[in-house]
């Protein structure tokens, strides 16, 4: 007996500090803490700290078929660097793959934190200076009358691409030019790249090149002589900030596929902060009434149940903070749902206690009888809520992963937290025996 | 017990509940929210007072952006939904919010949501949910396997799926009336909350069908409605008082959470009070129902 107080004693212990860590984290004082667990913030989702979320779709169509992963991989990093230059903290960019109606389809997923403006998150990831080199096509120009009356020339279908296009980009400078003093922009091929700019000047002596920016021609020079040595001048109407800004986003790297924008999501901050306030009441007033209820039904096991339940949100919280687990507001639902679900295994015990006791045995025998005879039904309980927080991740965007995630650490850490911290806690209890008193707090409902 | 004695009434209530529910969901249909069919979102606040939502919606109408839905929220907000805009339409947008910048307003959100992105959500919903049915159904009959008499596994695997056919219908029955006085859109979070309802409920339902399993091997010979009955009871009050703390903690998120989880904690909430009505009402009556002998003449009351 006294082996098992002391064991429960420690766990309250462990308890008692962690929860103190727990809450020293969350106060906001001028000294600054360096604690472990002050060291791990929680880790908020774009929906609570407020961002900006884009969804990008690759077009792949133009690559080959075995290099549309490293071609991906390629496109993550060129805009990883170009939103690093920008100094957002802690963005994420991720490729996603996506089978619709049988036709896969390749993503990136842009997440911003901190950043709301949608106009200035686009022109951030600097929506593909996808640069393109086009030779004139020997089918005639097409024209259409158009709604207006006018006669539109389809300028587009004069010019066939081929292969050069700014994955064979060295770098970009700008320059002005001697004799207009119009600024340009140089640019300088690799080998490969200097190759077909030499093999495609050559074949194309006194037609026109079209050079594309985005699929807008921006320059359309007549090539007088085969160019070799890999260099080219784009000059457009630029205003000297414009070609600096294309040299910039030029150099961070050309966007190796184009990429166009499918689904932006932006929240603000104050809604965010409205989101974790009114979430942590919820969290504390439904925790408050479920202790209550405990106590007042099931009196001495229910405060037993109370202090495993806090246990259980002290360890959960801290589990948020070292995994880290995103925070998102379905996510918070989910936790705060998941407090409701982890006292399921402490009512089964305690219902089954209530039983065994009944058949007038002794409480310590009860306690052991009514933990094993619950196991089963725990067990077998908590796999079909594991099974559906499975499906859910698998399913989910990052809403509904968020949900699935805390909900599925939730019925984990409650089966551990029932099945241990429950059992230790109950066996170090007095079991009082034949008392009256004993017959009361071991009682339960309103009887 | 009295739930098996007066079974038919029990599952009358919930013959007469889907029926409604049924009823609500054809008649006033479900509005797809911009998750599953694409568009846009945007909701703002005004920094002084909002103007009639009937003027907002006469001035959005000059413009060329096809149709409006706006809904006030809160004192001084709209959400204002359309078919999915581009930033610079957007901008136009707030342009004519702004009143070309004369009104003051900030924006709190905005999302826009692709057709292709829209349908693949929708898609990957429906194979969630029916992939959860399927495993729930295996998940019962590998874990019932060893029971075969009086009701052999998959009999309870069929009640409880009649159980869970009953706990979808009636909270999107709900959701449909929610949409239609309301104006609430079925999105991903509904779906989350369906499913949900049917972890709990399935985990209600598998307690008393394990208590069931445990004095079949008990007490051998006893007849099984009184198996069941007796089963029930001594899982009645576990059953009620662990949907009860959920149950709180779904409505206190309800009512004091988060806005954005507000009609979510409220499906939740009213999912799982006809999920624990299920396990309890429905699914073990069912049981007894189906595994009486087909003469079925001899019912001890």
């Amino acid at each position: 007996m006294i082996k098992k107080r002391i064991f429960a004693g420690i766990i309250l212990i462990i308890g008692l500090v962690l929860g103190f860590g727990l809450f020293r984290s969350f106060s906001t004082g001028e000294n600054v803490k360096n604690d472990i667990i002050s060291r791990h913030p929680f880790k908020l989702g774009l929906d609570v700290s407020g961002g900006t979320h884009l969804l990008y779709k690759a077009d792949i169509s133009n690559l080959p078929q075995g290099g549309v992963n490293d071609s991906m991989d390629a496109l993550r990093d060129v805009i990883e660097r170009r939103i690093n230059i920008f100094g957002v903290s802690e963005p994420i960019v991720e490729v996603e793959t996506s089978t619709l109606s049988g036709v896969k389809e390749h993503r990136l997923s842009i997440q911003l934190p901190g950043v709301t403006d949608i106009e200035k998150a686009i022109a951030m990831i600097g929506l593909t200076p996808f640069l393109e080199f086009r030779t004139q096509s020997d089918k005639p120009v097409q024209a259409s009358v158009g709604a207006d009356g006018n006669v539109v020339i389809d300028q587009d279908s004069q010019f066939v691409p081929t292969e050069l296009n700014g994955k064979y980009l060295k770098r970009a400078q700008l320059i002005f030019n001697p004799n207009t003093g119009q600024p340009e922009v140089s640019i300088q091929f690799d080998d490969v790249g200097a190759k077909l700019f030499e093999k495609i000047t050559s074949q194309n002596i006194d037609k026109v090149i079209a050079i594309y920016l985005d699929g807008v021609v921006i320059s359309a020079p007549v090539v007088r002589e085969t160019i070799s040595g890999g260099t080219a001048q784009i000059s457009g109407t630029f205003t000297p900030d414009e070609a600096k800004a294309l040299v910039g986003r030029l150099n961070s790297g050309a966007l190796p596929v184009p990429i166009s924008l499918i689904s932006t999501q932006t929240v603000g901050a104050t809604l965010g902060g409205e989101a974790v306030n009114s979430g942590i009441k919820a969290a504390v007033l439904g925790f408050l009434f479920i202790a209550i209820f405990l106590i007042l039904w099931y009196r001495l096991p229910g405060i037993v149940a109370v202090l495993a339940l806090s246990i259980y949100v002290i360890i959960t919280l801290l589990l948020y903070k070292f995994i880290p687990v995103t925070l998102t507001a379905s996510g918070i639902a989910g936790f705060i749902i998941s407090i409701g679900m982890a006292v399921d295994a402490n009512i089964l015990i305690f219902e089954r206690l209530r039983e065994e006791r009944a058949k007038s045995q002794k409480t310590a025998d009860a306690i052991s009888n009514g933990f094993n005879r619950a196991w089963l039904s725990i067990r077998d309980a908590n796999t079909a809520s594991l099974i559906v927080s499975f499906i859910l991740f698998w399913f989910g965007t990052s809403l509904i992963k968020g949900f699935a995630l805390t909900f599925g650490l939730g019925v984990i850490i409650s089966l551990i937290s029932a099945t241990l911290i429950t059992r230790v806690l109950l066996k170090a209890l007095p079991s009082m025996d034949g008392t009256r008193l004993g017959r009361f707090l071991y009682n339960n409902g309103i009887k | 017990m009295f739930v098996i004695k007066y079974k038919k009434i029990f599952i009358s209530i919930s013959i007469f509940f889907v029926a409604v529910s049924l009823f609500f969901t054809l008649f006033y249909g479900l509005n797809l929210g911009i998750d599953f069919k694409g568009g846009s979102q945007l909701k703002v606040t005004y920094t002084n007072e909002r103007p009639e939502v009937s003027q907002i919606k006469e001035t959005l109408s000059k413009s060329n952006y096809g149709e409006f839905l706006v809904q006030p929220v809160g004192e001084k907000g709209i959400i204002l939904k359309s078919r999915d805009l581009t930033e610079s339409e957007k901008n136009n947008i707030v342009g004519v919010l702004t009143n070309s910048g004369k009104t003051a307003l900030s924006i709190d959100s905005f999302t826009t949501i692709g057709p292709s992105v829209g349908k693949e959500l929708k898609n990957k919903a429906i194979i969630a949910i029916v992939l959860v049915l399927i495993a729930i159904i295996l998940f019962v009959a590998y874990a019932f396997r060893h029971v075969s008499k009086p009701a052999s596994s998959w009999k309870y695997g069929l009640a409880v799926i009649i159980a869970l056919i009953h706990d979808i219908i009636i909270p999107t029955g709900a959701f449909a009336l929610l949409g239609h006085f309301y104006g609430a859109e079925l999105d991903t979070l509904f779906v989350v909350a369906l499913l949900t309802t049917l972890a709990l409920s399935i985990s209600d339902s598998i307690v008393v069908f394990d208590r069931i399993r445990e004095n079949l091997r008990l007490n051998p010979g006893k007849p099984f409605e009184n198996v069941v009955g007796e089963s029930l009871s001594q899982t009645f009050g576990r059953s009620i008082n662990t949907s009860l703390t959920t149950i709180i903690m779904a409505v206190t998120l309800a009512i004091v959470g988060p806005e954005s989880t507000k009609i979510f904690s409220g499906i939740l909430a009213l999912g799982l009070f006809f999920g624990t009505y299920s396990s309890i009402f429905l699914a073990s009556p069912i049981l007894v129902i189906m595994s009486n002998p087909p003469a079925g003449g001899q019912k001890k009351r």
